[in-house]
């Protein structure tokens, strides 16, 4: 039903205006977001269940050898690596949904449309039930298993929308997306009630890692991340012409079809790395790119830039509620980003009368 | 109330039945058929009525079939599921105890069905059959679990074995407390259920068990409404330091003190400087069986050797 939702809206170009004209105050944004970003890295590097004082922290900071070795050691393996993973992830899902909605043209595109978290989820489960354990050239299976079924989802996705509608429209790569997200979920689901030693596992695992992660996690993910937001960062003019039409973007004398595949692949890149990694957080690339546009109007040279800072500083404040809030037991970071990104977006959408939607 | 009565009935006519029985007899006995009907209220309150002894018995529960082979009714089992894989001997089948597929289950034509829940309609769908179910849902305490074995004992006939069963449990677990001496310092215990640091709180079995060794167990310190079995920040539980690791995830998650001691801060926690990381059978420490003693025995020399350190 959700899904049938999504084409209950056909795509729309946008009027011209709204590109022409200047987006409202970006430097103003972007610099709020920069500080946003930092006050969340802040108070996410200043609190934790762990209680360590504020001098400490700053101590810790400075010249970790004159502290405690075991609260150093929580700060820097422990805390640190996590607020840095927290904006990791959030800024490559929030620049992968603008990305997603400006490639298709469809504001309620995810970087799980096409079958990213669904071909994650399933890679990680046979990771699980039938290679536990194991690891290859020193690297756990499971994330890697992981990024190539989300990877594999979407290149599948792709291929059979293809040749079912050549790509003249995105409706058809939805669609195929759709079902691809449906079938590899039928298998996974097959296999969780099938190994029901590992439910488990595969459960948390499809809730989110961030609990775990460490440096390692943190260079796991970095190299996919950058190559995908910089490509994207390169594109985003690109996406503006797109969102008039196909015809607009042909008229400069470049292919819409491979401006639009060339999106897609580095926005799924980055997207299987942080769900490899993380799990699968939703709304995140949604909820922020909109806000953002709520905000600062739709050209995409200023949405997607914005949606990195928020949507970093927005993953951040989520996890550290998530640690927080039952402290110290953890809840789901997807729990957090729905239950308060939700209503914190119908704010926002109200408060500003949805002209920019 | 009612509920009560109906315990305090079961508990009437074991008093008799073991008077009738007397020790240890490996065949079912003439006493025993008198035994029936009998009507047990099982865990979740529901109380079921078995009119003979049963011979083809159904257990959808790992730990009823422990128990079961325990109290010698295991050749009065027909078919156990896919999660009941001790003992060895145990008639392992397809059938799911988390999924129930009533038709299946009935194709056994069993006498008698033992689940941990009624999941899946499980009691109205194999009631339409007349087939009794007994529910014995997860034991949050020995007490609990005593009760279990003797209600299993009058259900198939063997009260005097679960009667000695719950004599010798209690006597090897006074004897294994006994033996722990008192410890001058607090021990903490961090009881691991998979490698994204699951716990088990006071409030579950396990957590009983850490009780009666005298550990402080630092999954208390997660609120009430993060469950029984909350999933513990790391820092938490670097920061809380604890003396004995329990790691209950050595099947599921390939973990052990060297992985343990490999991930980022926690080389700096008691237990790891001091090797006090204990590997456990996942099973064992997931149920509420008579194997329950075989963990404490494994736990109880770490405990006590720490206590000797602190003392």
């Amino acid at each position: 039903m959700q899904i049938l939702a999504r084409f209950s809206r056909p795509p729309r170009a946008a009027p011209v205006a709204a590109l022409q004209g200047l987006p409202r105050l970006p430097w103003l944004w972007a610099a709020a977001g920069a500080v946003v970003l930092l006050g969340a890295m802040v108070l996410g590097v200043l609190v934790g269940p762990a209680h360590i004082g504020l001098g400490t922290v700053l101590q810790a900071l400075v010249a970790p050898s004159a502290v405690d070795p075991a609260q150093a050691s929580i700060l820097w393996s422990l805390r640190i690596p996590r607020v840095v993973l927290g904006v990791i992830v959030g800024a490559m899902l929030a620049t992968a949904g603008a990305a997603y909605q400006g490639a298709f043209r469809n504001p309620l595109a995810d970087p799980y449309l096409l079958g990213a978290a669904a071909g994650a989820n399933l890679g990680a489960t046979l990771a699980i039930a039938f290679a536990p354990g194991s690891s290859l050239i020193g690297v756990n299976v499971v994330p890697l298993a992981g990024f190539i079924g989300a990877a594999a989802a979407v290149a599948g996705a792709y291929a059979l929308g293809r040749t079912v509608t050549g790509l003249r429209n995105t409706t058809g790569l939805i669609l195929a997306g759709v079902a691809i997200a449906a079938f590899f979920n039928a298998i996974q689901t097959y296999i969780q009630q099938s190994q029901t030693n590992s439910v488990r596992q595969i459960y948390s695992w499809i809730l989110g890692r961030l609990v775990t992660a460490g440096w390692e996690g943190v260079l796991l993910v970095l190299p996919y991340v950058v190559l995908s937001v910089a490509v994207i960062l390169l594109h985003r003019r690109l996406l503006d012409a797109l969102s008039i039409g196909d015809e607009e973007v042909t008229s400069l004398g470049i292919s819409a079809r491979r401006v639009r595949l060339i999106v897609v692949i580095a926005a799924t890149l980055g997207t299987a790395a942080v769900v490899a990694i993380a799990g699968t957080i939703a709304f995140v690339g949604i909820i922020v790119p909109h806000t953002v546009r709520l905000l600062v109007g739709r050209s995409y040279r200023v949405v997607i830039p914005l949606s990195l800072l928020f949507g970093a500083a927005f993953l951040v404040l989520a996890d550290t509620a998530a640690r927080m809030v039952a402290a110290p037991a953890e809840l789901p970071i997807g729990v957090i980003t729905a239950l308060v990104g939700a209503p914190f977006f119908i704010v926002v959408m109200r408060s500003t009368r949805a002209a920019a939607l | 109330m009612r509920k009560h009565h109906i315990g305090f009935t079961v508990t009437a006519v074991l008093t008799i039945a073991v008077a009738a029985c007397g020790p240890t007899s490996s065949t079912p006995s003439t006493s025993a058929t008198a035994h029936f009907p009998v009507t047990i209220t099982g865990t979740n309150g529901a109380s079921v009525t078995i009119n003979k002894q049963p011979h083809r018995i159904v257990s959808l529960s790992a730990t009823a079939t422990e128990m079961l082979f325990a109290i010698d009714a295991g050749s009065q089992v027909v078919a156990v599921d896919d999660q009941s894989n001790y003992p060895a001997n145990a008639p392992m089948t397809k059938l799911s105890g988390f999924q129930p597929n009533i038709e299946a289950i009935a194709s056994y034509t069993p006498d008698l069905v033992v689940a941990v829940d009624d999941t899946a309609g499980l009691v109205h769908g194999l009631g339409a059959l007349n087939i009794p179910v007994l529910i014995e849902t997860a034991a949050k305490n020995f007490e609990e679990s005593y009760k279990q074995i003797d209600q299993l004992g009058a259900a198939t006939g063997r009260v005097a074995d679960a009667t000695a069963l719950e004599k010798k449990m209690r006597s090897d677990l006074a004897a294994v407390v006994a033996s722990i001496p008192k410890s001058t310092r607090q021990l903490k215990v961090y009881h691991e259920l998979d490698d994204t640091y699951y716990s088990a709180t006071s409030a579950t079995f396990i957590g009983q068990v850490y009780a009666l060794l005298g550990l402080e167990n630092i999954a208390d310190g997660a609120k009430a409404s993060a469950g029984d079995y909350p999933q513990l920040s790391a820092e938490y539980i670097v920061s809380s330091s604890p003396d004995v690791i329990v790691l209950a995830d050595t099947k599921c998650c390939h973990q052990n003190l060297s992985t343990v001691a490999a991930r980022p801060g926690w080389s700096s926690i008691a237990a790891v400087k001091a090797g006090q990381v204990i590997g456990v059978d996942d099973d064992i420490a997931s149920r509420w069986g008579p194997r329950i003693l075989d963990f404490l025995r494994a736990l109880a020399p770490h405990v006590k050797q720490l206590g000797q350190q602190a003392a």
